[in-house]
């Protein structure tokens, strides 16, 4: 079978729209996480959505709603116990033990097929139903409106708090709407590239983009760019080579990426240093 | 409770800033009380005072930040607001990450509407006046440069234009020369003080240091655990006055034009607990500008 003939496959379609929606919405807060400096959180969500999974099969024998309303309670909860921007890592560490230690309880309650919820350790891309497409469209179209809304004060927020908050930024909301968003964003992106992944389109395109500009709507594009390559790239490959999983070429094509960026960029920062010349004395 | 007033009648409505018995309480810890302050269009008025006596809490509560304990303020005849632009705030410089996405002109703009929602749409208005932002101080030339690559002094030239694009009356101003070298002093108070004596911006300059700014003080708030005094710095900067603020001996020289405090408490209190029940952003504010000292 020829990469056209898959093509033609529903299965294969459902991926390929799934991982392009993920890719996008990964690759739209990736510069903000970094900034930010909330790589740690993205892989606690991450993580944690394997709890959400696991409670929802419990629940209703549906690990992705589960996944999904667990990552806006991780959102909240972190939320709640990092008002200090330097208790977040600690009080993500915190919830992340205690959160995996009730979806392995959770998972003993189960009796069904317990592959639903490590799946989404792993990602299970070729497994995409008509629902979940519906649901995935659902988050990134939310993810996509928030994020449009939250874009100036967040950005604001990010770089630079303190004259944000004196220009009357409430940072401590845009946060914990951002901290909403990412969640959502990272859970439906554990379905493609599974939780222990979730960092190769959340954070790599990202770290790769800000080589090679310093402008802050041309990071956003290259990591959306770069996010969609490794994502639909990943899943493409691993149609032709069927002894490598997608995950594996997602991970790899967004590493090799990065890795280009920072050979490229390298030479983009000392072209920039001739830019600023030293200031003229006053 | 020692309140010295030096303050020259002025006719009210043309105040920037009107303080009329201004009182700040955190709990038990008082930081200010009964200050009454009028500052003229174009005065610039240093603050200065020991950490934790409540220099940044009186620029927060100017911002709107901060809501009195007791007492009135106002800003050009109106209660403060957050994110009004009748208020420009330049802070002190701080190391940015060297890749981080964001150039000086982007750092300008989030001045004029960074506090908005939504996203900015390209805008041609929106962007000459950003460009005459920069270029009023100097800042063409490594405008579009990473942030993260430019000197203490070419980022704090780019404060000056993020606060002055919004046309403030007033300039409040937070050890924004902190850490910088000594042309770079010279060249950012010499902005401030040009856009004060073109345009009539009053400034309230925080500053641990009054000497870099000397030549430009109309008057000086000195603010000491609860106490305060304001006047010309030749009326507050004497021994007499800052002896009877910290109430213990402190000798007030001066030297070779620049004036030289000796024998002032570095706290604000003399109770040993009193440091630690203030406003914790305060606290991390101050604390932050006493290391950099160090």
């Amino acid at each position: 079978m020829g990469l056209g003939d898959y093509l033609q496959l529903a299965f294969v379609q459902h991926a390929l729209i799934a991982g392009g929606l993920v890719a996008i919405i990964c690759g739209l807060i990736g510069p903000f996480v970094i900034t930010r400096r909330a790589a740690f959180a993205v892989h606690g969500t991450a993580e944690l959505s394997f709890t959400g999974a696991a409670a929802g099969l419990v629940v209703a024998d549906d690990a992705v709603a589960g996944a999904f309303i667990g990552s806006i309670v991780v959102a909240a909860a972190i939320g709640m116990l990092s008002a200090r921007e330097r208790e977040r890592d600690s009080a993500i560490g915190v919830i992340l033990a205690f959160g995996l230690g009730v979806g392995v309880w959770l998972l003993g309650k189960y009796h069904g097929f317990t592959n639903a919820a490590t799946n989404i350790l792993f990602g299970y891309i070729f497994g995409v139903s008509n629902d979940q497409l519906w649901l995935l469209l659902g988050v990134a179209g939310g993810v996509l409106i928030a994020m449009t809304l939250l874009y100036r004060p967040l950005l604001f927020a990010s770089v630079d708090p303190d004259v944000a908050e004196a220009r009357g930024v409430r940072g401590r909301m845009v946060g914990l709407a951002f901290l909403m968003v990412l969640s959502l964003t990272v859970t439906a992106a554990a379905q493609i590239v599974g939780t222990l992944l979730v960092l190769s389109l959340a954070i790599t395109p990202a770290a790769a983009a800000q080589r090679l500009s310093a402008r802050p709507a041309m990071v956003t594009g290259l990591s959306i760019l770069f996010a969609l390559v490794s994502s639909l790239g990943g899943l493409l490959a691993s149609l032709e080579t069927p002894s490598v999983k997608a995950s594996v070429w997602i991970t790899t094509i967004s590493f090799a990426l990065y890795a280009l960026a920072r050979v490229a960029g390298a030479r983009v920062i000392v072209r920039r240093r001739v830019v600023a010349p030293a200031p003229a004395p006053a | 409770m020692l309140s010295v007033t030096e303050t020259p009648a002025r006719p009210k409505q043309t105040a920037t800033v009107a303080l009329r018995g201004a009182t700040l309480r955190f709990g038990a810890r008082e930081l200010w009380a009964g200050l009454d302050l009028d500052v003229a269009p174009g005065e610039f008025v240093a603050v200065l005072g020991p950490n934790g006596s409540g220099k940044t809490s009186l620029l927060k509560v100017l911002l709107g930040l901060q809501r009195l304990t007791a007492g009135s303020v106002s800003v050009c005849g109106r209660t403060p607001r957050r994110g009004s632009d009748l208020v420009g705030y330049v802070p002190q410089q701080k190391a940015f990450d060297r890749d981080l996405p964001l150039r000086g002109r982007d750092l300008v703009r989030l001045g004029l509407d960074g506090h908005r929602w939504g996203t900015a749409l390209p805008s041609r208005r929106a962007r000459a006046r950003v460009d005459r932002a920069i270029e009023s101080v100097g800042a063409t030339a490594f405008a579009d440069a990473p942030l993260g690559l430019l000197s203490g002094g070419e980022q704090q030239r780019l404060r000056i234009a993020q606060a002055l694009l919004g046309d403030p009356r007033v300039l409040l101003c937070d050890e924004p020369l902190l850490s910088l070298d000594l042309a770079h002093q010279q060249a950012t108070s010499a902005l401030i003080d040009a856009r004060r004596r073109d345009a009539g911006t009053s400034v309230l300059f925080v500053t641990h240091e009054i000497n870099p700014v000397l030549p430009l003080v109309d008057r000086v708030l000195y603010l000491v655990g609860g106490r305060w005094a304001i006047g010309t710095p030749d009326e507050v900067m004497t021994s007499s006055r800052l002896s009877s603020l910290y109430g213990t001996d402190v000798d007030v020289l001066r030297v070779r034009g620049r004036i030289v405090v000796v024998g002032a408490p570095d706290a604000a209190h003399g109770d040993p607990g009193g440091s630690h029940h203030h406003h914790p952003v305060d606290d991390d504010h101050d604390d932050a500008g006493e290391r950099a000292w160090a």
